[in-house]
């Protein structure tokens, strides 16, 4: 089983954390996981949002106090 | 053949119309946002508390999904500079380089347009709806010095302007395109009324920071106060936080006006010495500067106090921290409101 990559997007503002996890995922191969940690509450939204324009799945997301964690799953069956 | 339009999404209503108008025509489209740091979103006002009901969708997303295309957000932070600090045409009313902004982000998308051969790019303009940059006279300009010429098409205002190649091709049927002009929002919401579009962003001041006249003021004195133009995403990213109060030219304060922007300032302390008050509730403050001699940080600690809950005590003890030299407590009588100078505070 491959390993979950890392993302540490905390102190951005949106946009950044979505350009930081599009970034990472355009280059990974299809199924690989992406676990980001935000702390712009705006990604609560538009992380999902992202991962729905672009087929990816979110298999879990956490709230702490003030950070937001999302595991991404980049698009199974895309290119 | 299906053909390719590349559609610059700001997130605004404009840009979602003249992607849907071109959708209708058969054309596959993509959306593509630029990120430039300055760009205002909801999330930005996120940091502030009190302002967390606000819807905090990204509305270029939101757009994207309404739309059911793919989008793009691209960062051109490092190359945006250039634009905002030597524009061509010159700035707005404020900091803003509007006309110098689209002709780059049409140049921008142009380039992505080669890179995946895509066949034509469309922009959500309307004549005269922006005092610089969609006059009549300069949308030429934007095709022209962009390098797209006429692979550049305007669907919201496309009939009032000369043909463009995807028209002249046939690849869009130009009659049923639009000729918008004017100020007016009036011809834009009937058209998303008659797309079942709702719930839509209206942003009222544009959607950049640069537009906006306090924004700049603390811009031009970041550029003053360094004997430089030049900025790092830090920089402008704290230009939109919290109070700014210069009382010399060796430092400036950035004092988290509640606890929101108490919590996002606090990830700079790494960065930044900061004060923050320990007898009474109050705010965290940033140091951007030089070292301050004891006078000055007796008079930024008596600022700070004057912001804190302690504003009427007759002493406040606050914290310095410096990363290196570590933290000591300072006690201090905060300022009189009517001791700070109006000049001090960035507006």
């Amino acid at each position: 089983m491959s390993p979950v990559i890392e993302l540490d997007a905390r102190r951005l503002l949106c946009p950044m954390p979505v350009i930081r996890l599009q970034d990472c995922v355009e280059k990974q191969d299809k199924g690989v996981k992406v676990r980001i940690t935000c702390t712009d509450p705006g990604t609560m939204s538009d992380i999902p949002a992202w991962c729905r324009i672009n087929g990816h799945r979110v298999l879990a997301t956490e709230q702490l106090e003030h950070e937001y964690i999302f595991l991404v799953q980049k698009d199974p069956d895309g290119n | 053949m299906t053909r390719k339009a590349v559609a610059l999404i700001s997130g605004g209503l404009d840009s979602l119309l003249a992607a849907k108008l071109i959708q209708q025509q058969g054309i596959e489209v993509e959306g593509i946002n630029f990120f430039t740091g300055f760009c205002v979103e909801g999330h930005t006002h996120a940091i502030r508390k009190h302002e967390r009901n606000r819807v905090k969708r990204n509305n270029a997303l939101w757009v994207a999904e309404q739309l059911g295309i793919k989008l793009h957000i691209i960062d051109i932070v490092d190359e945006y500079k250039d634009v905002v600090i030597n524009p061509k045409h010159g700035y707005g009313a404020n900091l803003n380089p509007c006309l110098d902004c689209k002709i780059f982000m049409v140049h921008k998308a142009q380039e992505w347009l080669k890179q995946h051969d895509f066949d034509f790019i469309i922009t959500g303009e309307v004549i005269g709806q922006r005092p610089k940059s969609q006059r009549k006279k300069l949308m030429p300009v934007v095709a022209e010095k962009s390098g797209a010429d006429d692979l550049l098409l305007r669907p919201l205002c496309a009939r009032s302007l000369p043909e463009t190649l995807p028209e002249k091709e046939g690849w869009v049927d130009r009659e049923k395109l639009k000729d918008f002009s004017g100020r007016s929002r009036k011809p834009q919401m009937a058209l998303a009324a008659e797309f079942g579009f709702e719930d839509y962003a209206q942003p009222a001041g544009g959607c950049c920071f640069l537009t906006d006249q306090s924004y700049s003021v603390k811009l031009q004195d970041l550029w003053d106060n360094r004997g430089e133009r030049d900025y790092e995403l830090d920089d402008i990213m704290l230009l939109k936080v919290g109070r700014h109060i210069r009382p010399s030219k060796a430092f400036k304060l950035i004092i988290a006006r509640e606890e929101g922007e108490n919590h996002f300032l606090s990830g700079y302390k790494r960065q930044f010495q900061t004060i923050s008050t320990v007898s009474h509730a109050g705010p965290l403050a940033l140091i951007e500067g030089e070292s301050l001699d004891p006078q000055q940080l007796e008079l930024a600690c008596a600022i700070i106090a004057r912001y804190s809950k302690g504003r009427n005590a007759d002493s406040v003890e606050l914290r310095f921290s410096d990363r290196e030299q570590g933290s000591r407590s300072i006690h201090v009588k905060p300022l009189p409101a009517t001791q700070i100078n109006p000049d001090w505070v960035l507006v």
